[in-house]
C-alpha cells in the first residue's frame, strides 16, 4: 500500500541548532499512531514540518508519492494545535471555530452557506458537543474545547489529522473518550498522528507508537516497542515495564526518592495516613 | 429645533461631522481586529510614526495622504520584519515608531512656521477639514469596508489562529501585509479628526465596549462601528456647544460610555449569578 504521507531524511532546526536529524517515517490510511517522546524532543517541530509551518533544512515530504514544496501544507490535512496556543478569550462561538475549517470550500463570502452550517453541525454532533455550538469557546470545558478543535480539523474532509498533545491537561476519562473517538475515525479510513508524552494512559492504548527524541528511535506496536532499553533511549531515564497479557504498564524507577519523601511527611500525617474526608 | 440645527448651517461643521462619523465607523470596525489581535500598541505607535511621514511629505512638497500612507505602511512592515529577529514585538514598535516621531519633531523644530499645523497633527482639528479631505475619507471608508467584507473569513481565521489558518490554506503572509496596509490607510485618513495622540481611543474604546456586549466577532464589528460613529457624532456636536477641542470631546465621551457599559455589564452578571439552594437531598 502506498503511504499517505512519507518523510524522507528530514532534518529541521531553529537558528543554528538542529531539533531533529534524518527522520524517515511513513503514515498510511487507517493508521492511528502516537508520536511519543519527552517535552522538548522535537515532536511539535516534526508535526509542524509535516504541515509546512517549519521549513526543513534537509530532506523531503511526499504526499501520495508526490513531493511537497517546502513551506506548503498537504492538501487534505487537519491540524489540532496545543491548547496553550489558543486565545480562549477570542470572541467566537464553537460553531464559528468549526466553520473556519471550511475555508478551502468558501473563501470570499462573510456569510456561511447552508451546507457549511450543516456539515459543521453534523461534526459537532459527531464529536458530542452540538449542545454548546452557540457558546463562546472560552466558556467550554477543556474536553469540549478539545472536541471543537477536532471538529474544525475534520470539517474540511481531510485524509490525515495531526494532533499536538491533545490529551495533556485533561483527566483520564476525557482522554479515553478522545482516544475512542480517534480510533473510530481511523477505522473509517482516516490517518491520525497524535503527539504525547503520556505513556500509560495514552501511548499504551494506541495500536502504533513512534518513539521520538531528536530523531526517530523506533516504531511499532506498544507491546513490542516499549522495553526498558527503548524507553531509556527515548526519555533518558530508567523505567519499569510491567506486562500483563496484552497490557503494558510503565512506571518510573525513582522509587527510592518516594520512600525518602514518605519518611519526610509530618508525624501528624504519618500516624493515620489513610483518613478519609 | 433651530438651536439644535444651527451648527449645520456652517459648511465646515457639516463637513467635520461627516468626516468624524465616517472615521468613527471605520476606526470602530477596524478596532475589533486590532484589539482581538492585541495590536493596540502597534496602532498607537504607527499613528505617531505617521507624524514623521506627514512632516517629511510637507517639507518635500508631496501629497500628504500618499506620502504619509507609504511612510506608515513602511513602518508597519519594518516592525513586522524586526519582530521575530530576537527583538520583542513591543520593543520593535517602540524603536521604529518613536524614531519616526522624533524625526518629525526634529524637522518641525527647525521650521518655525509649523506650530499651528503641529498642534493639529497632535490633537486633531476636525473643524479644519477641507472638501478634499472629505472625499478622501469617504473613499477610504468605502475601500476599507469592502476589504473587510470580502476578506472577512480569511482575516477572522488569521486573527484567531494564524498557524492553523496557514495549514487550511489562508495566505497568512499576504494577510499580514494586507492588514498593515489597511492599518496605515486607516490611520492616515482619520488622523485629522483626533490627531496622533488621541486616535488610538477611537480604535480601542468602541471595540472594547463591543467586547463587553458580545461574544460574536461579526456582531462586535457592527456594534463597534455603530458606536464609533454615534460617539463621534455626539462628541463633535458637544464640542461645538461647550467650545472644547473636538478630539478631546470625542475621547472623553467614549470613555464615559465605556465606563457606563462596564458597570452595567458587571451589574448584570452579578444579578444573573445563581447559587443553587441547599435542599435536604443535597445534604444527605
Amino acid at each position: 500500500m502506498e503511504p499517505l504521507l512519507e518523510i524522507r531524511n528530514l532534518t529541521c532546526g531553529y537558528q543554528t541548532e538542529p531539533v531533529f536529524t534524518r527522520v524517515n517515517l511513513a503514515l498510511y490510511p487507517k493508521q492511528l499512531s502516537g508520536l511519543v517522546g519527552p517535552s522538548g524532543s522535537g515532536k511539535s517541530t516534526l508535526i509542524k514540518a509535516m504541515l509546512g509551518l517549519v521549513h526543513p533544512w534537509q530532506g523531503e515530504i511526499l504526499v501520495r508519492g508526490k513531493r511537497l514544496k517546502p513551506g506548503t501544507s498537504p492538501p487534505k490535512v487537519g491540524y489540532v494545535p496545543q491548547v496553550e496556543t489558543v486565545d480562549w478569550n477570542f470572541p467566537v462561538t464553537a460553531e464559528e471555530v468549526v466553520m473556519m475549517g471550511r475555508y478551502r470550500h468558501r473563501q470570499f463570502s462573510p456569510w456561511s452557506s447552508r451546507r457549511d452550517r450543516l456539515v459543521a453541525r453534523e461534526l459537532l454532533e459527531r464529536v458530542g458537543v452540538a449542545h454548546v455550538a452557540h457558546q463562546p469557546i472560552g466558556e467550554l470545558s477543556g474536553g469540549q474545547q478539545q472536541r471543537v478543535f477536532l471538529a474544525r480539523a475534520l470539517v474540511g474532509e481531510p485524509e490525515l489529522v495531526l494532533l499536538d498533545e491533545p490529551t495533556s491537561g485533561s483527566d483520564l476519562h476525557v482522554q479515553h473518550e478522545l482516544l475512542h473517538l480517534l480510533a473510530e475515525l481511523s477505522q473509517q479510513g482516516l490517518s491520525i498522528l497524535l503527539s504525547t508524552h503520556d505513556l500509560n494512559s495514552v501511548a499504551t492504548h494506541l495500536p502504533w507508537v513512534v518513539c521520538f527524541n531528536q530523531g526517530l528511535i523506533c516504531q511499532g506496536e506498544p507491546t513490542e516497542v516499549f522495553t526498558p532499553a527503548t524507553l531509556r533511549q527515548t526519555f533518558g531515564a530508567d523505567m519499569l515495564v510491567l506486562r500483563q497479557e496484552e497490557r503494558v504498564l510503565i512506571s518510573s524507577d525513582a522509587t527510592t526518592l518516594l520512600h525518602e519523601l514518605r519518611n519526610d511527611l509530618p508525624p501528624a500525617l504519618r500516624r493515620n495516613n489513610s483518613r478519609s474526608a | 429645533m433651530d438651536f439644535l440645527l444651527k451648527p449645520f448651517q456652517y459648511d465646515f461643521f457639516s463637513r467635520a461631522m461627516m468626516v468624524g462619523v465616517m472615521s468613527g465607523l471605520l476606526c470602530g470596525v477596524m478596532g475589533v481586529y486590532i484589539t482581538t489581535r492585541r495590536m493596540s500598541y502597534i496602532a498607537h505607535g504607527l499613528s505617531h510614526a505617521i507624524l514623521g511621514g506627514a512632516v517629511m511629505t510637507y517639507v518635500l512638497g508631496l501629497n500628504f495622504y500618499i506620502g504619509s500612507g507609504i511612510w506608515g505602511f513602511g513602518a508597519a512592515l519594518l516592525i513586522q520584519y524586526l519582530t521575530g529577529r530576537k527583538v520583542y514585538s513591543d520593543a520593535a514598535i517602540g524603536i521604529v515608531t518613536t524614531a519616526s516621531f522624533a524625526l518629525g519633531v526634529a524637522v518641525i523644530s527647525s521650521y518655525r512656521k509649523f506650530s499651528q499645523n503641529f498642534e493639529a497633527a497632535l490633537f486633531g482639528n476636525v473643524l479644519g477639514v477641507s472638501p478634499t479631505d472629505l472625499w478622501v475619507v469617504t473613499g477610504v471608508t468605502i475601500f476599507l469596508l469592502s476589504l473587510v467584507f470580502v476578506f472577512y473569513r480569511p482575516l477572522l481565521f488569521w486573527c484567531f489562529d494564524r498557524e492553523v489558518a496557514q495549514v487550511q490554506g489562508v495566505p497568512v503572509f499576504a494577510m499580514d501585509t494586507l492588514f498593515a496596509l489597511m492599518l496605515a490607510t486607516l490611520l492616515v485618513a482619520t488622523l485629522q479628526v483626533l490627531g496622533v495622540t488621541l486616535i488610538i481611543s477611537a480604535v480601542v474604546i468602541p471595540a472594547s465596549i463591543a467586547r463587553l456586549l458580545s461574544n460574536h466577532f461579526g456582531y462586535m464589528m457592527v456594534i463597534s462601528g455603530v458606536l464609533g460613529a454615534a460617539i463621534s457624532f455626539a462628541g463633535i456636536y458637544l464640542s461645538y456647544y461647550f467650545d472644547i477641542a473636538s478630539g478631546a470631546s470625542v475621547v472623553l465621551l467614549s470613555t464615559l460610555v465605556f465606563g457606563i457599559v462596564l458597570i452595567w455589564t458587571q451589574f448584570q452578571r452579578r444579578r444573573q449569578r445563581h447559587i443553587p439552594s441547599l435542599h435536604p437531598s443535597h445534604l444527605s
